[in-house]
């Protein structure tokens, strides 16, 4: 009797503690795609895509304030819905944009009527430095930490929540180490 | 013998072979969706398609690169290509792919601390099971044999109800 009565008591427990870790945010099943967290940015070379300057690793080692790289695409929908909050983001934390498997000219029309909130620009035309960052589509986004630490991300489209409760501390400790 | 039914089952018989190479017909499609993905070498490509076999499509979740038309899927298999084709060994391909999507995108999980309990658990089950019966089969074992025979006082009552 005590045997079933003791396991059912530790899958209670364990149930208990996820259940409780997705309330309080340290434990999210959904964060699977998450082994870049704390690594250096990856190597890649990305050309110019109109109208910002295309930009490489070295950009980004180079680095002595955060910056936010956010992979984006014409034909991506979420990207579009997104695109207000990096424009009003834009002010307070430098962003560059990444146009992920888009004609250039397409990516450059779709910034003229979004608005541009990106600093550079480079143009990701076959995709394959996004599979260098692990992206698995679009639009994903990175905060990059001074010396080119890639320090969250994130593969929603982002929100103004989401800036307020995660982007905004992660930004005051990176300011104050 | 009535000839009806044969004439009915000849005509069947295309209709069931459509049927049949329809339902055949995901097995028989090439894993790639464009025969110039393919290497040129037999054997770098039944091993670029063995590796493709393991890794998950990341924008399908449950389906391999190989069995995937996506195009994230079909820029991941010509990664792996591109390696096989420099002599790169499965590991080294393997560990690429993990090092940018970490072991989500393998389709069986890596046998390690965090995942120790479920490769064991069908051990586990099996041996918790076992010991479950042993223990219930030896306490039934030892349970109280047949009761004990009747007295005389018992035989004498039985005898009188069943004689009413």
């Amino acid at each position: 009797m005590g045997l079933p009565l003791a396991g059912a008591a530790v899958l209670g427990v364990g149930f208990w503690k996820m259940l409780a870790g997705m309330q309080s945010g340290s434990f999210n099943p959904h964060d699977v795609n998450a082994p870049v967290l704390n690594r250096p940015v990856p190597d890649f070379t990305l050309p110019d895509q109109a109208p910002g300057q295309g930009f490489a690793t070295q950009d980004l080692k180079a680095l002595t304030k955060p910056v936010l790289v956010n992979f984006f695409a014409s034909w991506c929908i979420p990207c579009l819905a997104e695109m207000p909050t990096l424009v009003a983001l834009k002010d307070d934390l430098e962003l560059w944009g990444i146009a992920y498997k888009d004609r250039p000219e397409n990516a450059a029309n779709f910034l003229k009527h979004s608005g541009n909130p990106f600093t550079r620009l480079g143009s990701d035309r076959d995709g394959r430095v996004g599979i260098e960052w692990g992206i698995s589509g679009v639009p994903e986004t990175f905060l990059i930490g001074p010396g080119g630490v890639i320090r969250w991300h994130t593969a929603t489209p982002l929100d103004v929540e989401t800036i307020r409760q995660t982007l905004v501390p992660l930004l005051a400790k990176l300011k104050t180490p | 013998m009535n000839c009806l039914p044969s004439f009915r089952l000849r005509r069947l018989i295309p209709a069931f072979l459509l049927g049949l190479s329809v339902l055949l017909a995901p097995a028989l499609v090439l894993a790639v969706d464009d025969p110039s993905e393919m290497l040129p070498d037999a054997k770098q490509e039944a091993r670029a398609e063995a590796i493709g076999s393991q890794l998950r499509c990341l924008v399908c979740q449950n389906e391999s690169i190989e069995d995937s038309s996506a195009g994230l899927a079909r820029d991941l298999r010509r990664v792996v290509r591109e390696h096989v084709a420099k002599g790169e060994t499965d590991r080294q391909v393997m560990d690429w792919m993990v090092a940018r999507y970490g072991n989500f995108i393998r389709l069986s999980p890596p046998l390690s601390g965090g995942t120790l309990l479920l490769w064991g658990m069908p051990a586990l089950a099996l041996s918790i099971g076992l010991a479950l019966a042993f223990f219930a089969y030896r306490r039934r074992a030892t349970s109280p044999k047949a009761p004990p025979p009747l007295s005389d006082e018992e035989k004498a009552r039985l005898a009188k109800l069943t004689k009413e």
